[in-house]
């Protein structure tokens, strides 16, 4: 079905829509990616830049009025949107799965978090006995680091950052290929935050399954992510190695370098933030041409009127003018 | 374990109170039962008879803390007076013969009515937007805008008495003797039939589209959609993740709904002659039976305040996050 050389996620020119009483808004549009195994990739962007959304719709999991509106999303190999719904509940979890976002209200407050693990072995693994599920999800305790005695608790009994390991063991239990994490931190204090992703880099060195790392905090996915995709009102404006990710390296789409800034920069004088000027913008109403040029410092006529594609700039997929390299990186100007 | 004692003594201190009003609204009345009786009887009574009756009711020119004592007293060990009404049967005699019929009656209908209602309200929502969900909740809702005495009125009059397929009143047919037997069961489930569908009809509704509503708002919630991905099947999705939340709510709704059956029933039990106490408490109303009226109220505030421990008792089973005291993260 899928050999060591298929790439874990494709993502084929994939848009996403909300479906309204007008006209349908496009929140995710024309995204190509591709996650090689064993590999972790991050995928930043402002709050509504579609980012959770491309999360839902490759775990075909989009709700209400969203709806994949083009493209092919394929999962080890398999087209996500061509199974048949039983096969999409058996593929799910054990192929793909995902840890969301909101650690505290993911967990069923009425169960116990053994039976919330359990559920997942006694769903996938037919002929498993209970007692068989029930020390599979006491195995997933250990590999969190959870003490087993929390086994019989309930939800609010846990802390934020034990419910949210939870939650990755769950999300670990059947040793699925791609583990998509959207924010699986946000919600969290500082400490506990970095306890988190340090057991996620050990989890993933030790099990080898590719993550889709989504977050909004720049610096943290630089960090994690060995390739990081930049997402801008719903495109992919840069995928980049996150090795070149810091101020000053050349090459970058402007969004990229205003993330960069963005940066807060303790120096023992001072510590310095910069902010990209501006607001993310309305999807209803896209700015013509690229969608960034309302805020980038070194927008031309162009960029109202042409929206840029992608380009491969030194390995480097950037979609703006800057780059276009039949000019040689310089703007074209339109009289 | 400490949540039910706090549960305990509140429904110790909230009966006090209930019997302490109980006590004190009467006093509040120009006259005495024992006058009242005595004016009943239009002069026939010898004048001596009026201290007697005093006696007889548990009235007397005593301080009232003295009264009220022995108010408490009469009313844990269950003397309650005598009905004018029905001189001299005892007041609790009264209640101890209507009360089964309450219970029987409106009781199972309104579990019936609960438990069909939230049934269909999980499966509407589950199936949100389709045929039952867009017709049942407006039908429903129609029968129960209708005054429920109004829809007993026609029923008892197209089924029982245009049709003659259900009798026209009371519990059970006089020929038939009360116990155990085939004839007698038969007879009582023929007398319920009508002013249950009417109780019925006028409730179902409420839990239909509460159900609804909860059930829709529980499918949106995160742990709802992570155990879809996770890849719970259908069922277990809809009742342990989904309905099993949205219950609690109902739950609460439910407490109230029992509370009210004693005096929910009055009108009904009023069209259909049903010899419950809701009908015996008009009775009383319209005889001026104090000791009756009052022994009504007591029973009804009773019996609210011992479902709500029952309810109390049933949430701590259902939510856990009731049981350790902790609330909502």
């Amino acid at each position: 079905m899928s050999s060591l050389t298929t790439p874990v996620l494709e993502l084929k020119d994939v848009s996403i829509a909300y479906d309204t009483a007008s006209l349908p808004v496009p929140a995710v549009s024309h995204v190509n990616l591709t996650l090689e195994r064993d590999s972790i990739v991050g995928l930043v962007g402002e709050s509504g830049s579609g980012k959770s959304t491309l999360a839902n719709g490759i775990m075909r999991l989009l709700k209400g009025r969203a709806r994949l509106a083009g493209g092919q999303i394929l999962v080890d190999g398999r087209d996500v949107y061509q199974m048949d719904a039983k096969t999409l509940r058996q593929f799910r979890w054990n192929s793909m799965a995902m840890v969301f976002q909101s650690a505290m209200t993911v967990l069923n407050p009425v169960m116990t978090v053994e039976q919330q693990m359990m559920d997942v072995f006694l769903a996938h693994r037919r002929g498993l006995s209970r007692q068989e599920a029930r020390q599979r999800s006491l195995e997933l305790l250990d590999m969190v680091r959870i003490a087993r005695k929390y086994a019989r608790s309930y939800p609010h009994e846990l802390s934020g950052g034990m419910k949210q390991r939870i939650v990755i063991a769950i999300a670990l239990a059947l040793e699925p290929s791609l583990v998509i994490m959207d924010e699986p931190t946000t919600a969290l204090d500082v400490v506990v935050q970095r306890s988190i992703l340090t057991q996620i880099q050990e989890l993933q060195k030790e099990r080898h399954f590719a993550i889709l790392f989504i977050s909004h905090d720049f610096s943290l996915v630089a960090e994690l992510a060995s390739r990081v995709a930049i997402m801008y009102a719903g495109r992919l404006v840069e995928v980049t190695e996150s090795r070149g990710l810091h101020v000053g390296s050349p090459n970058h789409h402007p969004y990229t370098e205003g993330l960069m800034r963005a940066i807060p920069r303790l120096t023992p004088e001072d510590v310095d933030i910069e902010g990209i000027p501006g607001y993310p913008p309305n999807l209803r109403e896209l700015p013509s041409g690229c969608a960034y040029h309302p805020r980038c410092p070194y927008a031309e006529p162009v960029c109202r009127a042409i929206r840029p594609e992608p380009s491969l700039i030194e390995g480097r997929l950037v979609a703006c003018h800057r780059y276009d390299p039949e000019k040689g990186g310089e703007f074209i100007h339109v009289s | 374990m400490r949540y039910l004692t706090q549960k305990l003594v509140f429904f110790v201190v909230c009966l006090w109170a209930a019997l302490t009003i109980n006590f004190i609204l009467p006093r509040m009345l120009p006259g005495n039962p024992a006058l009242a009786m005595f004016a009943k009887f239009q002069g026939q009574l010898n004048p001596n008879a009026l201290h007697a009756l005093e006696l007889e009711f548990g009235f007397s020119h005593q301080p009232m803390y003295l009264q009220y004592l022995t108010y408490l007293k009469n009313m844990v060990t269950l003397h309650w007076g005598l009905s004018y009404t029905y001189y001299p049967t005892p007041v609790t005699t009264i209640i101890a013969h209507s009360l089964p019929w309450t219970i029987g009656l409106v009781g199972i209908a309104t579990l019936i009515a609960v438990l069909v209602g939230t049934t269909l309200g999980i499966y509407i929502a589950w199936r949100r937007g389709g045929f039952l969900d867009g017709t049942l909740p407006v039908t429903t809702m129609f029968l129960q805008a209708m005054p429920y005495f109004w829809t007993g009125t026609i029923l008892l009059f197209l089924f029982a008495f245009v049709w003659h397929w259900f009798p026209l009143g009371h519990a059970y047919s006089t020929t038939v003797t009360p116990g155990w037997n085939g004839a007698f069961v038969r007879s009582v489930l023929g007398h319920a039939i009508l002013p249950g569908i009417t109780i019925f009809l006028g409730s179902v509704s409420g839990w239909i589209v509460g159900m609804r509503n909860n059930m829709i708002f529980t499918l949106g919630e995160d742990y709802v959609v992570f155990a879809e991905a996770k890849g719970v099947s259908p069922w277990r999705l809809m009742t342990s993740y989904a309905a099993r939340n949205a219950l609690l709510p109902q739950v609460t709704s439910f407490a109230l709904a029992m509370g009210l059956i004693v005096s929910g029933s009055i009108l009904t039990e009023e069209v259909f002659s049903y010899p419950g106490i809701g009908f015996q408490l008009t009775n009383g109303v319209l005889s001026q039976d104090l000791p009756l009226i009052q022994s009504a109220f007591l029973i009804i505030a009773v019996a609210v305040l011992v479902v709500n421990l029952i309810v109390d008792v049933l949430y701590v089973r259902l939510d856990p996050r009731v049981r350790t005291g902790g609330g909502v993260q």
